[in-house]
């Protein structure tokens, strides 16, 4: 599928949505938008845009899908209904409404911010099951993992806002210098307007929620597009938004690509996305067209570098916690790939075949432990790339599949080839490669071949490969002797760098991220020196020189005219 | 030729050379000797290109520039270094940090207004950031341009920082290289097609844009406020670089009943200040060349806003030179209150009430600067409340783009990302977060297979529950509901 299909594709798709096939591509489509690998295919943002224009004085009712189903093992039966078709119209109301309610000013309030911020851990504490039910069904993930990795990180995120806030809307007091005395300086942070949040299918309620409370604590009306890959969870959010918040700020449109290019046709004032860098380049081509800042939340191959002073033990099991045990690979940081000392390779596979069994069982694909793949789509990508003739042989671990419940087993490949398809995109499942090399330094110029990562991983006790590793390589974030956990820190950012994506969130991070913050300067009428204003003399010259090098010898001198 | 020059610099990046703390202060430094040893140089072009008065050559470029990098070589070390984060409880034998690391590659538009000024600001935050740079000067300044391609290059290490001059045709050209960061400053029409570009790599991009920005002036009781008000008015206007300055002031709002006192007194003082002909006293930048120039005069075209000129709008087109002028009520739909002015046109707006500048200003694109001369502290709350723009100054006007300690950029149509001070530095910097841990501590309950058991435990250290933790770890804590009706 070509790049430019995102958004001539929609429009076509509107125009033919009744016949049978449209239900097809409507899966197919926005499979390809919301969750192909990193692409690094370059491509013309304005063509793009341009077709943006087609919708927007496109509105028809016509037959679309309620619900769509993306995956073999679900039972929804999708139904046809009459139903109005979200359009560029429609969004753009949506969007004049938003604004008008936000230029109210009801939503810069701290009491607004902390109403909706208790209404959401109300509804994690009262909605766990519902949220749990519906991420088993999207993805089938066990209770646990929808528990750590997502009910609790969202409640985590909205506990620290509902503590901090008042600290954070707090003007921050900041020294002026002599150039400008006397005078007093804060910054001020004030919301940005109506943002948008477009989240994804892998961690779909986390991924949701977690950006909403950002855009909430910094006092923005947002809309949030959840994905359609995940249809349970997206309904669901529907529900439960509309249930426990305010409506008149907080919205939920659900939908595929068109609805999404609706969306991104109107002005917002912010865009988070969270997905692949081929859509990140379509949000921010239309981002452009309104000078929109955008927060792109990528992927890319993030790499795992084991040294062999590590617990063994201790390391294996970070490594699949990092791996298989983290919606089974289907996140954006977790460990891609693996590049090991030769030497150390067949322990560091054995310590893992061991602890693999002890997490999952002797039959992995019988493991209620284990997130399934997402869709027929990403299950039929990652059979490609564990098919390769060049990779097929090198397996030695797993390779088991079963394509009606859309599993796949924890699956080792060692050495293959740089130029296999496994080693150019993001795998984005089960599939863990091992690359080998003789010398642990070796590891630089391999992760530095490809665009940096979201996150790198190092296991080792060396303090000095340590170092050299943090220098070195540049990646979103950096974790040493485990996995995934750094984006459950408090206090660090979490964002991208290059083809991983632009901008961070995560605590005060994601207030700021949703804030602009104002630079406010006092100044009193009084001392006003004239050496500012014209006529301009020699003596002014000399003062302002003295001024702004803040020597106060100087300062003294030429107010006196002595130097 | 373009992409050897990039490829050098890529090459000087990927050697670690430009992050070394000793080659951002060399630079730095490179950087302050060529604005000491150039300074007549610096102000001759400035004088070439725009008919700058050396003191506001001093005051507006050389000077804040000098400040800014003794700023930079003092604070280099602070800034480098890592931030430590505070931890969560299930953290033991963890530490975490905030890692500033520089981007790469970037590249800076600058612009002719303050062609130094607004060129090597960006080029301070990025050298102490530790990047490789290539600056492109405007086109539109061509003696500063030349001067900082032949002069500035001498001082610097030219495998990291380049300075390529051109048009429109080579800006496009290096748009389309692969950067880590764009920064641009100039107009909202360019700064999208800046950022349309970008979106081929992913480039992050910070855009510095104008818009109208407005000075709202209270009915000021006492006599020597207003003064002082007028005077910071017409600098903030007249003064810098003829209104050709994104942060200078468009235009103003004032009460109805104050407008005549306010008007006076303006043309009282811009005759104190440039005497009877300001012309000939060259304390007035002139107008960057003539396309700018008919712009300007187009503006004044209309017969409507023909009319609404009280003071000035002389213009001589052979020297383009114009007038300080001033207008009272110019129609609001007219191109001189929907354009951003960027010229010494000075509309004044009038208003029932001092508070309706509020609704006035919300009306329009947010601007870079809001400006409000008020010492009614209820009127300055709700400025800074109920309106959004790139900065507020309260009783002043451009002093704001000197102070360090402020972030300086836009909002809205005024573009987003900042830079000053520790601010650019960070605007040309990625802040890696990064968590160490040791194999010491590893708790059993983090893996699967799940049981109740382990659920329960995140449960409690997620919610901090310390004290639940040990119930349950001592099997005295029974399971919730929720746990027992999922999907274990």
């Amino acid at each position: 599928m070509q790049l430019l299909y995102f958004s001539d594709v929609s429009t076509k798709l509107f125009l033919s949505a009744s016949s049978c096939s449209t239900m097809k591509s409507l899966c197919h489509g926005p499979f390809i938008a919301a969750s192909a690998p990193v692409g690094r295919r370059a491509f013309g943002g304005h063509l793009t845009t341009k077709s943006f224009h087609k919708q927007l004085h496109f509105r028809s009712r016509c037959v679309v899908f309620s619900s769509f189903s993306c995956s073999a093992t679900l039972s929804v039966v999708p139904e046809l209904e009459e139903k109005l078709v979200f359009d560029g119209e429609e969004a753009n109301l949506l969007v004049r409404e938003l604004r008008k309610n936000f230029d109210s000013g009801r939503t810069k309030s701290y009491e607004w911010r902390v109403s909706q911020l208790e209404a959401i851990n109300k509804m994690l504490e009262e909605k766990e099951k519902e949220i749990t039910e519906a991420l088993y069904e999207d993805l089938a993930k066990p209770q646990f993992e929808a528990f750590i990795a997502e009910i609790s990180q969202a409640k985590s995120s909205c506990d620290e806002a509902l503590k901090e806030l008042k600290d954070w809307m707090k003007p921050e007091k900041v020294n002026t210098s002599i150039t400008t005395f006397p005078s007093s300086a804060e910054i001020v942070p004030e919301p940005l307007g109506v943002v948008l949040v477009i989240s994804t299918w892998n961690f779909p309620f986390l991924l949701s929620m977690d950006p909403v409370i950002g855009a909430i604590s910094a006092g923005n009306a947002v809309v949030l597009k959840p994905s359609e890959i995940a249809p349970a969870t997206s309904s669901l959010l529907v529900n439960l938004i509309q249930q426990y918040l305010d409506s008149s700020a907080i919205r939920v449109v659900e939908g595929a690509v068109p609805e999404t290019t609706a969306l991104l046709e109107q002005k917002w004032d912010k865009i988070l996305y969270t997905g692949s860098a081929r859509v990140g380049r379509i949000v921010m081509a239309a981002a452009a067209k309104h000078l929109t800042p955008v927060i792109l939340e990528l992927g890319g191959k993030c790499p795992a570098v084991v040294e062999s002073d590590v617990n063994l033990q201790v390391t294996a099991r970070r490594i699949i916690a990092g791996k298989w045990a983290c919606n089974s690979g289907q996140a954006c940081i977790s460990i891609d790939y693996i590049i090991t000392r030769k030497e150390f390779a067949p322990k560091l596979i054995s310590a893992l075949k061991e602890e693999l069994e002890q997490f999952f069982g002797k039959d992995p694909m019988e493991s209620k432990d284990m997130s399934r793949i997402v869709s027929p789509n990403q299950f039929a990508r990652l059979v490609k790339l564990l098919d390769e003739d060049k990779v097929s042989d090198k397996v030695v671990l797993g390779g088991q599949r079963d394509e009606k419940k859309l599993k796949i087993a924890p699956t080792i490949i060692l050495d293959v080839p740089e130029d296999a398809l496994v080693m150019q995109e993001e795998i984005f499942g089960p599939i863990l490669p091992i690359i080998t090399v003789d010398n642990i330094e070796n590891c630089y110029s391999i992760i530095k071949s490809k665009p940096k990562p979201l996150a790198a991983y190092l296991f080792t006790n060396n303090e000095q490969l340590k170092k050299d590793y943090v220098d070195k390589i540049s990646s979103g974030g950096m974790l040493i002797n485990d996995a995934i956990i750094h984006v459950a820190t408090r206090g660090l950012p979490f964002g991208g760098v290059e083809e991983s994506g632009m901008g961070c969130y995560h605590g005060k991070f994601s207030f700021d991220s949703f804030s602009h913050r104002k630079s406010v300067l006092y100044r009193s009428f009084d001392a006003d020196s004239s050496i500012r204003y014209p006529p301009y003399t020699p003596e002014k010259e000399k003062l302002l020189k003295a001024l702004i090098s803040g020597n106060i010898l100087q300062i003294i001198l030429a107010l006196f005219g002595w130097s | 030729m373009m992409e050897r020059d990039l490829n050098d610099l890529r090459e000087s990046y990927e050697s670690g050379k430009t992050k070394e703390a000793s080659w951002r202060e060399s630079q730095l430094k490179g950087l302050r000797r060529f604005l000491m040893d150039k300074q007549q140089d610096i102000m001759q072009a400035l004088m070439q290109d725009l008919g700058k008065h050396q003191i506001e050559a001093f005051r507006d470029e050389i000077g804040t520039l000098i400040k800014t990098l003794n700023l930079a070589l003092k604070s280099l070390k602070d800034w480098m270094s890592s931030k430590k984060a505070a931890l969560p409880q299930l953290a033991l034998l963890t530490s975490a940090e905030i890692v500033p690391q520089p981007l790469g590659v970037v590249l800076i538009i600058s612009s002719w207004n303050f062609p130094i000024g607004l060129s090597l600001e960006p080029l301070i935050g990025a050298v102490a950031a530790g990047n490789a740079a290539v600056l492109k000067p405007s086109e539109l300044s061509p003696a500063c341009s030349s001067l900082l391609a032949s002069s500035l290059t001498t001082y610097l290490d030219n495998k990291g920082i380049k300075v390529m001059e051109g048009g429109a045709e080579e800006s496009q050209q290096l748009l389309e290289q692969r950067w880590d960061k764009i920064f641009f400053t100039g107009s909202a029409r360019v700064g999208r097609i800046v950022m349309s570009a970008a979106v081929k790599h992913l480039t992050p991009v910070t855009l510095e844009l104008g818009g109208k920005c407005p000075a709202v002036v209270d009915s000021l009781s006492s006599s020597w406020d207003i003064e002082v008000t007028v005077k910071r008015i017409i600098v903030a206007k007249y003064g810098t670089c003829a209104g050709q300055a994104c942060i200078a002031i468009d235009y103003v709002l004032v009460e109805k009943g104050y407008c005549s006192k306010l008007v006076q007194l303006i043309k009282l003082y811009i005759n104190k200040m440039f005497g009877d002909n300001p012309q000939k006293s060259k304390t007035i930048s002139r107008i960057v060349n003539k396309h700018h120039f008919s712009r300007l005069k187009n503006l004044l075209a209309d017969e409507k806003v023909k009319e609404s000129v009280i003071y000035g709008g002389s213009m001589d087109q052979d020297n383009l030179f114009i007038e300080p002028t001033i207008l009272v009520d110019p129609p609001l739909e007219a191109a001189v209150m929907s354009e951003e002015i960027f010229g010494p046109l000075l509309p004044i707006i009038t208003l029932e009430k001092i508070e309706d500048s509020i609704k006035f200003i919300n009306c329009r694109p947010k601007p870079l600067a809001l400006y409000v001369f008020t010492k009614n502290q209820t009127l300055q709350r709700r400025m800074i409340s109920e309106t959004s723009s790139g900065s507020v100054t309260f009783n002043d006007a451009i002093l704001q783009y000197a102070a360090d300690t402020l972030p300086f950029g836009g909002v809205g149509e005024s573009g987003f990302g900042m830079y000053h001070g520790k601010f650019s530095f960070d605007t040309f910097s990625h802040h890696k977060a990064v968590v160490r841990r040791s194999f010491l501590t590893d708790f059993w309950y983090r893996y699967p297979p799940w049981t109740l058991n382990k659920l329960q435990l995140l449960q409690v250290s997620y919610n901090y529950d310390y004290l639940g933790l040990l119930l349950v770890l001592l099997g005295l804590k029974r399971p919730s509901k929720h746990v027992i009706s999922g999907h274990m």
